[in-house]
């Protein structure tokens, strides 16, 4: 894909880093009045999710990643193989338990996902940040406590143990924040 | 954009000056010849050069007998771009007359009080920063010593150089510099030999120039010398950067004949540099010059 110089690694390039894609987060050019100047650079790991801070000589190149994030619906899993379809082209995904990891237990049929393709394999998946999931276990509901603090598990429809206010009750549904995993609010 | 607070920060410069009697001058931006320094970048226009600072044609004003002078002009430096850096940027550069570095110190401390209301600020030898936040002597020419100090700090830059002060300078802009002058300015004085540039370099060993530079909340502001008046010697360090833009495959650049001429009569004097965006960054306690200038980069 041809390579690219810290002077073009701006917030949201893809650059090719220790033979993985990584997105450039920030790039703060540094430079003694004179002498060498350096950037300063954040990059995400996209594969691995990890953050990196690395200084480069600036005018250093890096090779391109043939990365792209894209929208997939999240159809079903065998267990083994989750499987999604792009709602624009129809071309299925499947991506595996160990690619998926914890963002699993927030997936729930039909939910759209952003899905980062590398070389059009996928490599990561990003659950909505807002999701609505029902409670399928947790202990009885306390009637009236709808204010002060207190909480407990809950176990969601996908698994997920999110804690929650006592009043909840099976059967609710519930909006969660997935970067966090916290309880926002009871949904419809 | 912040155009009134620029408006009020030149009349306090200029107030400043007039009260001491430094006359304002205005010296050619474009030039048939620059600064050699294989790190500053020069546009140039058919042959001729935008000037990286006025440094040159106000010293040829000095030789010539001017007196204490200060200039507020555009300058220019190619692919420098960030959050505090733009290609064409405000410098205020001033010479005072038989002052020596330290004399100068006392005066941008004065300088920085009555502009942007700056404390009192404090002063540090390169070789005492060095000591303290990285426990190395820097004047020691001990390369591993340097490459020791960054593995420890989990620095490390790919391709970088043996070069020692560009060691030194990793050093210093990463672990040091960010740290500078959070509470107050910070000057940072008696550079290496091998980094003075314009400056007079003193007999003793090891060889030190004297050369400050100030720091304010962790920001690079300005840079001074106590200046070299030494023809001869100047066109030593010149050539030494010409061999050194050739090692790194830059262009050439014609050196300036016309100040090497007027050089051996520059009286005693030391003289500044100092970022004016910069300083109205500090003053209006933003981030990025992209807030002070008129226009970002990216849109003109």
């Amino acid at each position: 894909m041809g390579t690219i110089s810290t002077n073009e690694w701006k917030n949201g390039v893809k650059v090719m880093y220790d033979n993985d894609p990584c997105n450039i987060l920030e790039n703060e050019y540094v430079k003694p009045g004179k002498g060498q100047a350096f950037n300063r650079v954040r990059l995400r790991n996209l594969r691995t999710g990890r953050v990196l801070e690395k200084t480069f000589k600036s005018g250093d190149t890096l090779e391109a990643a043939d990365a792209l994030d894209v929208e997939l619906q999240y159809l079903y899993n065998d267990g083994e193989m989750w499987h999604f379809m792009s709602p624009t082209t129809y071309e299925q995904y499947t991506i595996s338990k160990t690619t998926i990891d914890d963002s699993a237990k927030w997936l729930k049929e039909q939910d759209v996902c952003i899905v980062t393709l590398w070389n059009n394999n996928a490599i990561s998946v990003t659950p909505p940040i807002f999701v609505t999931l029902k409670v399928i276990e947790t202990d009885p509901g306390v009637r009236g406590d709808t204010a002060t603090g207190g909480s407990k598990p809950a176990t969601m429809e996908t698994g997920a143990v999110v804690r929650v206010p006592l009043f909840i009750n099976v059967g609710d549904i519930l909006k969660i924040d997935t970067r966090t995993g916290e309880y926002m609010s009871r949904g419809k | 954009m912040n155009i009134h607070l620029r408006a009020e920060t030149f009349t306090k410069i200029r107030n400043f000056f007039a009260a001491r009697n430094v006359i304002e001058v205005e010296t050619p931006l474009l030039s048939h010849a620059t600064n050699p320094a294989p790190h500053l970048n020069s546009f140039c226009l058919d042959n001729l050069y935008l000037q990286t600072s006025p440094e040159f044609a106000m010293k040829r004003l000095l030789a010539n007998g001017s007196g204490d002078i200060y200039q507020i002009c555009k300058a220019f430096r190619k692919d420098e771009i960030g959050r505090l850096h733009n290609p064409e940027f405000t410098i205020l550069e001033w010479y005072r007359l038989g002052f020596n570095h330290h004399d100068l110190m006392a005066e941008v401390n004065e300088f920085l009080k009555v502009t942007i209301n700056a404390p009192e600020s404090k002063r540090f030898s390169y070789g005492q920063v060095f000591a303290e936040f990285l426990q190395i002597d820097p004047h020691a020419n001990d390369l591993n010593q340097l490459k020791t100090a960054a593995q420890k700090n989990n620095l490390s830059v790919a391709n970088l150089s043996d070069d020692y002060d560009t060691w030194l300078q990793l050093l210093f802009t990463h672990l040091i510099e960010p740290k500078l002058g959070q509470e107050y300015p910070v000057f940072i004085y008696d550079f290496p030999a091998s980094q003075a540039m314009l400056a007079k370099v003193r007999t003793e060993e090891p060889k030190i120039a004297s050369r400050f530079e100030v720091y304010f909340k962790g920001i690079e502001l300005a840079n001074g010398f106590h200046e070299l008046s030494d023809a001869e010697e100047q066109r030593k360090r010149f050539i030494q950067d010409l061999a050194t833009r050739q090692e790194l495959k830059l262009p050439p650049i014609p050196l300036d004949e016309n100040f090497l001429l007027a050089l051996p009569n520059l009286p005693d004097c030391s003289g500044v540099a100092l970022g004016i965006d910069r300083l109205l960054l500090l003053a209006a306690n933003v981030t990025s010059l992209n807030e002070i200038l008129c226009y970002p980069f990216a849109e003109t």
